[in-house]
């Protein structure tokens, strides 16, 4: 350890006080316990807050043998000083959906990781990946044989290829899914692993699975392709347990609200009246919900989960095309299908992902998303492409311009006629 | 009965890791076995991630799809019922999103010792440990209340349920990334120690979540959150002319900007024609999307770099739909370590929410239930014409309306 050289951080040091859990102290601990990575990252994460800019170099394609993605290069654009991070690249690794681990894994995985790299993780990656940051480009080849022998897992996405997929806790311990998410999840996962390992689309592609419309992970506002849990029967009603919480023997939403006098529970007001479809009425001994009406917000759900649950008939809303600003400015996840049945082997979506795959390799332009080019063509070119009849569903409103794009053969007689017959009754 | 459904996938190379993990690293196995000469010999590609379920705690595999209800009995701490009468409490934890692997053994210590040896993380970066018995669980959230840092910070907080600021989400920043505008740790850091009470409490009219990405690319994908931090550039891009030519593609640069604003040239530097670009400065959105595409065109700078704050946008379909992040403040210059000026930002809004928000009312529908002009006056911030849009679609923002509400922005007109 005497060899440790660590270096003077008195602004980083500041983020080492205050209650919540400091990174820079876990940085430092491991750090002095041998890590010169980790005191090196210290030392450079100072320098950027003296010059309020980034000390990292911009880019640099490293990789694994037969690979397109998984791994991103990374150099410090001050070697000389920090020489233990001078080469810093990431790893991004397939994580188990919904990620639970076995600490003989986790332990595991950190003997690798200290051997072969910085010992610095990132649990997780915005899109789910198991991230471990800071290695050299000669490690790239052994941590990939490693994870591949030692521990059965392979990369996860980057680039342009098929992101890693992620998914909810589903039915591992929510009772309101309505899709066996994990499954899913890692069901489309283990098709796509071509997809996913080389680099052959526009751009990024995500799927994202949520088991209702709650939609923990986020998929309508990140995925190409969300799939969200949802129903097509009644949501079941359990009275008893409903009169229960009007009288206040149980806590509304779970407890959620415990830490604030709210006052005492109002049906009314906290479910009847907040109801967007109002389709519920109560009348005092009966919860009566107009169940064609309701638009599964989930909301009287959420608030009285020991007296409503979802219905029993389940599948999946689809929707297409959501990303962040760059370039177009952000969109989200437009409603393409309202119910797909989610059973193994799942062949229905692997359908419809090989008719949007097919289109927008074709007709997509580097680095545009789906959801641009959905943009750029429109949504009845998309829906064509993916063979769906419209539905009023599928919009907020119709349109209020009348600029239809009509086509020839819906106009009877063509779109070609004689000029001369027109200025025979129109003289000119 | 458990409707964990496996069977079809015993065969996947992943199914069962047990034996493997049996067996310690072994450092040498690789630099033995793998030939850098011939790296098809002895490859394993495309075997996907471990199977979930090997690693679910035995009362999640037994009620897989049974769960009958839940309850967060405090902060922080869940019990799930399941229709078989099972039970299991689960204890969230928040934690920076980068560990390393002093803070990962550690987990693993707890949960060998608590939790059946399993440790599950959150779409937040929470990690969570699965417990079956009340004694357990006291034991449990005793411990970790007096697990602390050197420094003194908790290093696993319990929290993150209910009407809470769970987490909050966030990119890379200055400690790994090559475009960000600010950093992400150290903002994160300061800002969730300024709201801390809110993450281990059910106090506030609903959830409320907080993201923050270091730059416009948001790998972070903050553009839906109550509250978000965003790092922005605001001078346009050097161009290194007598590089860009040899290190990037003259078209491929010229047609990452969305606005048009860069153009190919010829320049002539000590009698040596080079070719390269030039950017039409007035157009120039600050977007980094060049840079992106170009290391030849760096944007980064200390004096034009900082956070701009956006508020009200939301995931959850509950009750209204899903709603964008609506830029609030354009910009806050950066002032680490603890960016002093972006954390009172960020509490005067949560603290008028806290506040003045009805229950179950999430950030983005009060401020429109309120109108956006309350919304400035309430939270104090001032107004300023960086607020209107002017990029793509911008007219659906505009108010096409006579009604408005009088506020401290008409009461001098």
């Amino acid at each position: 350890m005497a060899d440790l050289k660590k270096h003077d951080t008195p602004m980083v040091d500041e983020l080492k006080k205050g209650p919540w859990s400091s990174f820079a102290d876990d940085l430092q601990t491991r750090g002095d316990s041998g890590s010169q990575a980790c005191l090196d990252l210290l030392g450079q994460l100072e320098l950027s807050y003296k010059d309020k800019e980034t000390h990292w170099k911009h880019g640099g394609i490293v990789g694994v043998f037969g690979y397109g993605g998984g791994v991103i290069g990374r150099y410090s654009d001050q070697p000389d000083k920090f020489p233990a991070i001078a080469a810093f690249h990431t790893l991004r690794i397939n994580q188990p959906a919904s990620k639970f681990y076995s600490t003989k894994f986790l332990r595991k995985l950190c003997d690798m990781w200290d051997h072969r790299g910085s010992g610095v993780f990132n649990f997780h990656g915005s899109t789910g990946d198991t991230v471990m940051i800071g290695t050299t480009t000669e490690q790239l080849e052994p941590i990939f044989f490693d994870l591949t022998h030692q521990f059965d897992m392979d990369l996860g996405g980057s680039g342009s290829n098929l992101r890693t997929p992620s998914c909810c806790i589903g039915r591992a311990r929510c009772e309101f899914s309505c899709l066996d998410t994990q499954a899913i999840c890692y069901d489309l996962t283990m098709t796509y692993q071509d997809e996913l390992h080389r680099p052959a689309f526009p751009y990024k592609y995500k799927f994202k699975i949520s088991g209702c419309p709650n939609d923990c992970v986020a998929a309508i506002a990140r995925s190409c392709c969300a799939i969200i849990g949802t129903w097509r029967d009644e949501i079941r009603i359990d009275q008893k347990a409903v009169q229960a919480y009007v009288n206040g023997e149980l806590k509304p939403n779970a407890g959620a609200f415990s830490d604030r006098d709210w006052g005492p529970f109002d049906i009314q007001k906290e479910v009847i009246d907040l109801c967007p479809s109002k389709c519920m009425y109560w009348d005092g001994k009966e919860l009566k919900i107009d169940n064609r009406e309701c638009t599964r917000c989930m909301h009287c759900i959420n608030v009285m989960p020991e007296a409503l649950r979802p219905g029993l008939d389940v599948g999946a809303t689809i929707l297409s095309g959501a990303k962040a600003p760059i370039l177009e400015g952000a969109q989200m996840s437009t409603l393409i299908i309202p119910f797909m049945r989610m059973e193994y082997p799942y062949d229905e979506i692997k359908e419809l992902t090989d008719l949007i795959w097919d289109w927008w390799m074709e007709e997509g332009r580097n680095r545009e998303r789906l959801g641009e080019l959905i943009q750029r063509k429109g949504l009845p070119t998309y829906l064509r492409i993916i063979k769906r009849k419209p539905i009023p569903q599928m919009v907020k409103e119709p349109r209020s311009n009348p600029y239809v794009f009509w086509k020839e053969e819906e106009v009877p007689g063509g779109w070609t006629r004689s000029l001369e017959e027109f200025r025979k009754k129109h003289l000119a | 009965m458990s409707l964990l459904d496996i069977s079809m996938y015993k065969d996947d190379p992943g199914f069962d890791v047990s034996e493997l993990m049996e067996k310690p690293y072994d450092p040498e196995f690789a630099d033995k076995n793998y030939n850098p000469d011939k790296p098809m010999e002895n490859r394993i590609t495309d075997i996907g991630p471990p199977h979930y379920a090997q690693f679910f705690p035995e009362v999640i595999k037994k009620n897989y799809g049974e769960w009958k209800s839940h309850e967060f009995i405090q902060p922080g701490v869940i019990k799930y019922t399941s229709e078989s009468g099972d039970v299991c409490y689960v204890v969230r934890c928040g934690l920076p999103r980068i560990l390393t692997t002093n803070l990962m053994r550690e987990i693993c210590d707890i949960a060998d010792k608590y939790s059946g040896g399993i440790a599950r993380w959150t779409t937040r970066n929470n990690v969570e440990f699965h417990v079956t018995d009340e004694g357990t669980l006291r034991e449990l959230i005793d411990f970790l209340k007096n697990f602390k840092h050197p420094g003194g910070s908790y290093k696993l907080p319990i929290g993150g349920t209910g009407a809470c600021i769970s987490n909050i989400v966030h990119t890379q920043g200055w400690i790994h990334c090559h475009t960000p505008a600010t950093d992400a740790s150290g903002l994160v850091k300061s800002t969730a120690d300024e709201i801390f009470e809110y993450f281990g409490s059910h106090k506030l009219p609903a959830k409320l979540r907080i993201s923050m990405a270091c730059c416009l690319n948001m790998c972070g994908a903050v553009h839906c959150s109550d509250i978000a931090m965003l790092g922005v550039h605001r001078k346009p891009p050097f161009v290194e002319d007598e590089r860009i030519g040899k290190v990037c593609e003259i078209p491929l640069v010229v047609a990452a900007c969305p606005l048009g604003a860069i153009k190919p040239a010829t320049v002539e530097i000590n009698g040596q024609k080079y070719k390269t670009v030039r950017m039409n400065w007035d157009r120039c959105m600050f977007c980094g999307n060049c840079y992106t595409m170009c290391q030849a065109v760096p944007l980064a700078d200390a004096e034009g770099d900082g956070v701009a704050i956006l508020v009200g946008g939301k995931i959850s379909n509950r009750i209204t739909t899903p709603k964008f992040s609506k830029l609030i403040v354009p910009y806050i210059p950066n002032e680490p370590p603890r960016w002093p000026s972006v954390t009172k930002v960020v509490k005067r809004i949560v603290e008028a929410y806290a506040k003045d928000a009805h229950k179950y009312e999430r950030l983005g529908d009060w401020a429109a239930r309120i109108g956006w002009e309350r919304f400035y006056e309430k939270c104090d911030i001032p107004f300023s014409e960086k607020s209107i849009d002017d990029y793509r679609l911008a007219y659906d923002t505009y108010h096409t309306t006579t009604q408005f509400k009088w506020s401290t922005h008409t009461d001098n007109l």
